[in-house]
C-alpha cells in the first residue's frame, strides 16, 4: 500500500468497548430502502402494507419524486380493517389482484410489513405464500418487514435481500456472490476487475431482474458489499455459502482489501491480483490527492444512520487524514465489522444506538468541521454554523470501488468547498 | 385497505406538527416509532426552516412492546419538558402508538407538570393531515383561551380601534408566510389592528388573549374553521367567510372586513386597482380567452382558483376537484357554478384519469398534478399544498390579497407562456425558426424537441392512462397508424397543441375503427373535436 496509509499496528478499535446509547432515534425506518431497491430490481414491485404515515414517509424520503408508474405503493390499512368489518387478508388479496391486473410487467412482488401490520399481527408471510400459489408462475410473492419497530433505515435492504435467499436456485459449482445493492456502474466495474483477476463466475444480489436470480450453494463464497446485511448473511450461511471476511469497498484501501480477500479465497496469486488492480488503484490514489489537501486535519462527527459510518470513518481517517470526533452507528455487528474496527484509530469515540438530544449537545460542544447526519438535522445544524453532509446521499450515490473513491471524497469535500466559496 | 401510490395529505399527526412547529413555546411529545421522525425533514428540507420542529418522538421498538412503552412515553415527556421548557405540552400518538393504546394524555397529566398539557387524539386510520392540524389548533385554543371565557350573559363591546385575529396559517402551509404579511398589510390599510396571528408565530399566551379581538379573519378554513366557530360561540366573535384569493374575492373580503369592523369600505375600494385586473383586460391577454382549465387542490384554494380562472382570466373550468373530503359540500356547490362534476378524491390515479379525459389546456393543481400534467404535456401552475421545496420561494409570493392576485396572474400565465408567441407561431409556422418542430423559446435553446413519432412522452402518458383505467386494457384497442402525409401535416401544427391533436385524432380514428390516419382523418377529427 501507499505511504499515506498508516500500517495497521495493534488491533485498532477491535477490542474497544463501545457504549450503547438509548433515547430518541432520529433515523428512517427500513421502508426507506424501497427507494433504491425498486430502481435496482427493475421488474419487482414493493407493496407496503401499512398506514398513511408509511406512504408519506416513502414519498417524502424520495423527495416527492413522482414517477408515472412507481414500482412501489402502499396498501393503507383503514378503520374498517381494524374494526374487523373487513378481513385484512381478503382486503390484501383484493388489492394485490387489482395491482397485478394493472401491472402485468411485475414478476416479483414484495409485501413489505410496517409497524401497524406488525402490531396487528397481520401475517404477511402466510399472505405471500397464499398469493404466490395464486399467481405463480407469472408472479412470485415474497414478504419482509421494513417496520420502524424492527428495522432501521438500511436494515430494510437487509430484510429484503434475506427474503430472497431461500428462493435462490441451488448452485453446484464454485462461484463468487457479491451481496448488497450497488449502482450499475459500480457493479460493471467490479465485474471487469473480477474477470481480470480470474475470479469467475461472479453474480450479484440483488439481481437487476427477478428472472435472473443468482444461484447459491455450499461452494458459493460471498462478499458483502454493504455493511448492513447481517440477516442476509445469516440466510446465506444457512444455504451453505461461506462469507469472505473483508473491510468494505469504500476508498482505495477498502477496495484493495476487499478485492484481495476475494483473490485469496479464489486462489488468485499476488501477481495476478496486482496486475488486475494496479492501474485503477493508482488512478484512484492520484484522484484522491486533491480532496486530501482539503479534508486532512478536519474534524468530522457522524450521527448514526446507515451503518456505513464505520467504513466511512475508516476511509476518511486513514486515506483523507480527517480526525474522527465521534462515530455513531445505529447497530454494531461485531463480526462483520471486525476488519473495519481493526483499521480504525485506537481510541476513536464510537457510539452504538442514539439519543439525539445528547448527541446534539456533544456535537455543539465539539464544533466539528463537518457533521454527517440525516435530513431532519442538516439544516438546523447549518443554521447554527456547522457544515453538514446528508447521509442519505451516501446511499444514493455510487461510492464503492476504485473509480468512485474520489467521488466519495468529493461528497465530503463539497460542503466545505461551498462554505469557503460563499460570501453571503 | 386502499391502494395508494401518492398521498395528498400526510397522517393527522403531521397536521399537529404543522401547528406545533408554527408556534413558539409549544412542544409536542409524539408516541411513535423511529421511522416517523422522517416528518422532521418536511420542515427542515421542504420548508427550509432553520430549526428542528419542536417534537420529541418516543421511538419505541419491537422489544419495548412487550415491556413498558408507557414508561418510555413518560420519560420522554418529562425529559422534553426539562430540556425545552415549553409553555404548553402537546401530547399524542401516531398511527402505530394508537394501536398500542398507551393513553399519552393520561400519562402526561400523571407527571404533574406545571404547564398545561394538551392531549390531541387524532384517529390515524380515519383522518388526515389537515384535519389533524385543525383539531390540534382547536384543542390548543380551547385549552389556552377557556380560562378567559366570559360568563354567560356577557355581551361584546367593540374595541376603540377595530381589532381582529388572523387564524389558520401553519408551518408547511402553501404560501402561508407570505399571505399573512399581505393580509396584515391590507388590514392595516383598512384600519384594522391585528391582535394575534395564530398558529403561525403565536405563543400559548397569545392564544389565551384571542378573545380580545372584535372578530376573526379565517384565512384557511381547513385549519381554522372549527376554532373560529368555537370562538364565535364562546367570545361572540364573528368570523370572515371570504378567502381573499383573486381580484374579486379580495374586493369582497375588504367589504366583509369593513362591515365587521364598522368602517366605510367606499374610500378603500375606490383606490382598489390590482395590476392583475388591468393585465387581464390588456389586449395581449386575449389569447387566454376560453382556455380549458382543470382545477384540483385543497378545497379553499381549488374553489378560489375556479372563480379566478373564470372571472379574471376568462378561462373555462372543465374540471374542479379537491382531496379535502371534509369540504365536500363547498366543492359540490362550486362545481355547480361551472357545470362540472365535482371530483372529491384522494386517489391520485383517479385524478390523473379525469385530467387525461378532460384534455385541458392548463392544469391548476398541486405538485401531484404538476407531474400528471408533465406526462400529459399540458402546462400546469401549482395552486395548493401538498408542498414542494419550490413552493417556498425566496421572494415574497403570496396567493392572497392584492399582491396575491398579481402573483396568480404571473404564475398562471407563465406556463402558457406563448402569449404573443402563440399567434406568432401560428402565423409563421412554416418559417424555419418557428416551424412546427421548434420548441417554445422559453424552453431554452437546448430544449429537446420530441422526435416526430412516436413521441416518447405521449407513449408514457398513454401508459399512464392505461394504468389509470384498467377497464380500457381488456378491450384490445385498435392501433391506428399514421400515414406519412398525415404525420407531416401533424408536424405543421404548433408543438404546444400537437400532442392534443395527435391524441384526439387517434381517439377519433380508434372510435371509428380506422386502421390508417390520413390527412382527411386529421381534419375530420379537428372538425369533430373543434369547439
Ligand atoms: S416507522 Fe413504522 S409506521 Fe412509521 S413509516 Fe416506518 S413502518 Fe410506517
Amino acid at each position: 500500500m501507499d505511504g499515506f496509509v498508516q500500517p495497521v499496528t495493534g488491533r485498532g478499535c477491535a477490542d474497544a468497548v463501545v457504549p450503547m446509547e438509548r433515547g430518541q432515534r432520529e433515523v428512517f425506518c427500513g421502508l426507506t430502502g424501497i427507494i433504491w431497491l425498486h430502481r435496482k430490481i427493475q421488474d419487482a414491485f414493493f407493496l407496503v402494507v401499512g398506514s398513511r404515515t408509511c406512504a408519506h414517509l416513502i414519498q417524502s424520503a424520495a423527495g416527492v419524486m413522482i414517477f408515472a408508474e412507481p414500482r412501489f405503493a402502499t396498501a393503507i390499512i383503514d378503520e374498517r380493517d381494524l374494526a374487523g368489518l373487513a378481513d385484512c387478508n381478503d382486503e390484501l388479496d383484493r388489492v394485490v389482484t387489482r395491482l397485478l391486473e394493472r401491472r402485468p410487467e411485475i414478476k416479483l412482488l414484495f409485501l413489505v410489513g410496517s409497524c401497524p401490520s406488525e402490531v396487528i399481527k397481520l401475517d404477511l408471510s402466510r399472505a405471500a405464500q397464499r398469493l404466490s400459489r395464486q399467481f405463480m408462475p407469472g408472479v412470485r410473492v415474497l414478504n419482509y418487514s421494513g417496520s420502524g419497530i424492527e428495522t432501521t433505515f438500511t436494515q430494510g435492504e437487509d430484510a429484503c435481500l434475506a427474503s430472497l435467499v431461500p428462493i435462490l436456485p441451488t448452485a453446484t459449482t464454485a462461484s463468487l456472490l457479491v451481496v448488497g445493492a450497488l449502482a450499475e456502474v459500480v457493479e460493471d466495474q467490479m465485474r471487469r476487475l473480477f474477470a481480470a483477476m480470474g475470479v469467475a463466475p461472479v453474480a450479484f444480489l440483488p439481481p437487476r431482474s427477478a428472472l435472473d436470480l443468482p444461484s447459491v450453494g455450499p461452494d458459493t463464497r460471498y462478499l458483502l458489499a454493504q455493511p448492513f446485511l447481517s440477516d442476509t448473511a445469516r440466510a446465506l450461511d444457512e444455504r451453505g455459502a461461506k462469507r469472505i471476511s473483508a473491510p468494505f469497498p469504500l476508498g482505495v484501501e477498502g477496495t484493495t482489501l476487499w478485492l484481495t480477500a476475494a483473490a485469496e479465497a479464489f486462489g488468485v496469486g499476488a501477481a495476478a491480483l496486482e496486475s488486475a488492480i494496479a492501474a485503477p488503484r493508482e488512478r484512484a490514489e492520484r484522484s484522491l490527492d486533491r480532496h486530501r489537501a482539503l479534508l486532512a486535519g478536519k474534524r468530522i462527527f457522524f450521527f448514526p444512520d446507515s451503518q456505513l459510518e464505520l467504513p466511512l470513518a475508516r476511509f476518511l481517517s486513514r486515506e483523507m487524514g480527517m480526525d474522527l470526533v465521534e462515530v455513531g452507528t445505529p447497530y454494531l455487528h461485531r463480526q462483520h465489522m471486525t476488519p473495519e474496527l481493526e483499521l480504525l484509530p485506537e481510541g476513536t469515540a464510537l457510539v452504538e444506538g442514539q439519543d439525539v438530544e445528547r448527541q446534539l449537545d456533544r456535537c455543539r460542544a465539539e464544533k466539528p468541521d463537518l457533521v454527517v447526519c440525516g435530513l431532519g438535522l442538516a439544516n438546523p445544524l447549518e443554521a447554527e454554523g456547522i457544515a453538514t453532509k446528508w447521509s442519505i446521499e451516501l446511499l444514493f450515490s455510487p461510492t464503492q470501488g476504485f473509480d468512485q473513491a474520489a467521488d466519495l471524497a468529493e461528497l465530503f469535500a463539497r460542503p466545505l468547498v461551498r462554505r469557503a466559496k460563499l460570501r453571503v | 385497505m386502499q391502494l395508494t401510490l401518492w398521498t395528498y395529505e400526510g397522517p393527522p399527526h403531521v397536521g399537529a406538527m404543522r401547528v406545533a412547529t408554527a408556534m413558539e413555546g409549544v412542544h409536542y411529545v409524539l408516541h411513535a416509532p423511529q421511522g416517523d421522525t422522517y416528518a422532521d425533514l418536511l420542515f427542515t428540507m421542504i420548508e427550509r426552516l432553520p430549526k428542528r420542529p419542536p417534537v420529541t418522538y418516543t421511538t419505541f421498538q419491537a422489544r419495548d412492546l412487550g415491556g413498558d412503552t408507557a414508561e418510555l412515553f413518560k420519560n420522554a415527556a418529562r425529559e422534553a419538558y426539562e430540556r425545552f421548557q415549553p409553555e404548553a405540552l402537546l401530547v399524542g400518538a401516531s398511527c402505530t402508538a394508537e394501536l398500542i393504546q398507551d393513553d399519552p394524555g393520561g400519562l402526561a397529566r400523571a407527571l404533574n407538570l406545571p404547564i398545561p398539557v394538551v392531549a390531541v387524539e387524532l384517529p390515524a386510520y380515519q383522518k388526515k393531515e389537515n384535519w389533524g392540524a385543525g383539531e390540534t389548533f382547536y384543542q390548543l385554543v380551547r385549552a389556552c383561551a377557556t380560562p378567559n371565557a366570559p360568563p354567560p350573559g356577557w355581551t361584546r363591546t367593540k374595541n376603540a380601534v377595530p381589532t381582529c385575529n388572523i387564524l389558520g396559517p401553519t408551518a408547511l402551509g402553501f404560501r402561508h408566510r407570505d399571505d399573512v404579511r399581505e393580509i396584515s398589510e391590507l388590514l392595516a390599510r383598512i384600519g384594522v389592528t391585528v391582535n394575534v396571528v395564530a398558529p403561525l408565530g403565536a405563543r400559548p399566551s397569545d392564544l389565551a388573549r384571542l378573545g380580545d379581538a372584535d372578530f376573526n379573519v379565517v384565512l384557511y378554513p381547513e385549519t381554522a374553521g372549527v376554532t373560529a366557530s368555537w370562538l364565535t360561540r364562546t367570545f361572540q366573535q364573528p368570523a370572515t367567510k371570504i378567502v381573499p384569493i383573486g381580484v374579486g374575492a379580495t374586493r369582497d373580503f375588504i367589504g366583509e372586513v369593513c362591515a365587521l369592523a364598522g368602517i366605510d369600505a367606499g374610500p378603500i375600494l375606490a383606490d382598489y386597482a390590482p395590476r392583475a385586473a388591468w393585465y387581464a383586460r390588456s389586449v395581449d391577454s386575449t389569447y387566454l380567452t376560453g382556455k380549458r382549465v382543470f382545477v384540483f387542490g385543497d378545497a379553499t384554494h381549488a374553489i378560489a382558483a375556479a372563480r379566478v380562472a373564470t372571472d379574471e382570466f376568462g378561462f373555462v373550468v372543465v374540471g374542479l376537484g379537491s382531496y379535502s373530503r371534509e369540504f365536500g359540500r363547498e366543492v359540490r356547490e362550486a362545481a355547480k357554478l361551472y357545470g362540472v362534476d365535482p371530483l372529491l378524491t384522494d386517489d391520485y390515479l383517479e385524478v390523473e384519469e379525469k385530467i387525461a379525459a378532460a384534455q385541458p389546456d392548463l392544469v391548476l393543481g398541486t405538485q401531484m398534478e404538476r407531474h400528471i400534467a408533465k406526462r400529459l404535456r399540458v402546462p400546469c401552475a401549482v395552486i395548493s399544498a401538498p408542498v414542494h421545496v419550490q413552493d417556498f420561494p425566496a421572494r415574497h409570493s403570496p396567493q392572497m390579497g392584492i399582491e396575491g392576485a398579481n402573483v396568480l396572474f404571473d404564475a398562471w400565465v407563465h406556463p402558457l407562456m406563448m402569449g404573443l408567441e402563440e399567434h406568432l407561431l401560428t402565423m409563421f409556422r412554416e418559417d424555419f425558426e418557428f416551424h412546427g418542430e421548434a420548441a417554445a423559446s422559453h424552453l431554452g435553446a437546448g430544449a429537446a424537441v420530441a422526435p416526430p413519432a412516436p413521441e416518447p412522452e405521449l407513449v408514457g402518458a398513454g401508459a399512464a392512462v392505461l394504468v389509470a383505467a384498467p377497464e380500457q386494457q381488456s378491450a384490445q384497442p385498435i392501433v391506428s397508424a399514421w400515414s406519412p402525409d398525415a404525420e407531416k401535416e401533424l408536424g405543421k401544427i404548433p408543438f404546444f397543441v400537437r400532442g392534443k391533436a395527435r391524441r384526439n385524432t387517434e381517439r377519433f380514428a380508434q372510435e371509428r375503427g380506422l386502421g390508417t390516419i390520413t390527412v382527411e382523418t386529421l381534419y375530420d377529427a379537428k372538425a369533430h373535436f373543434g369547439r
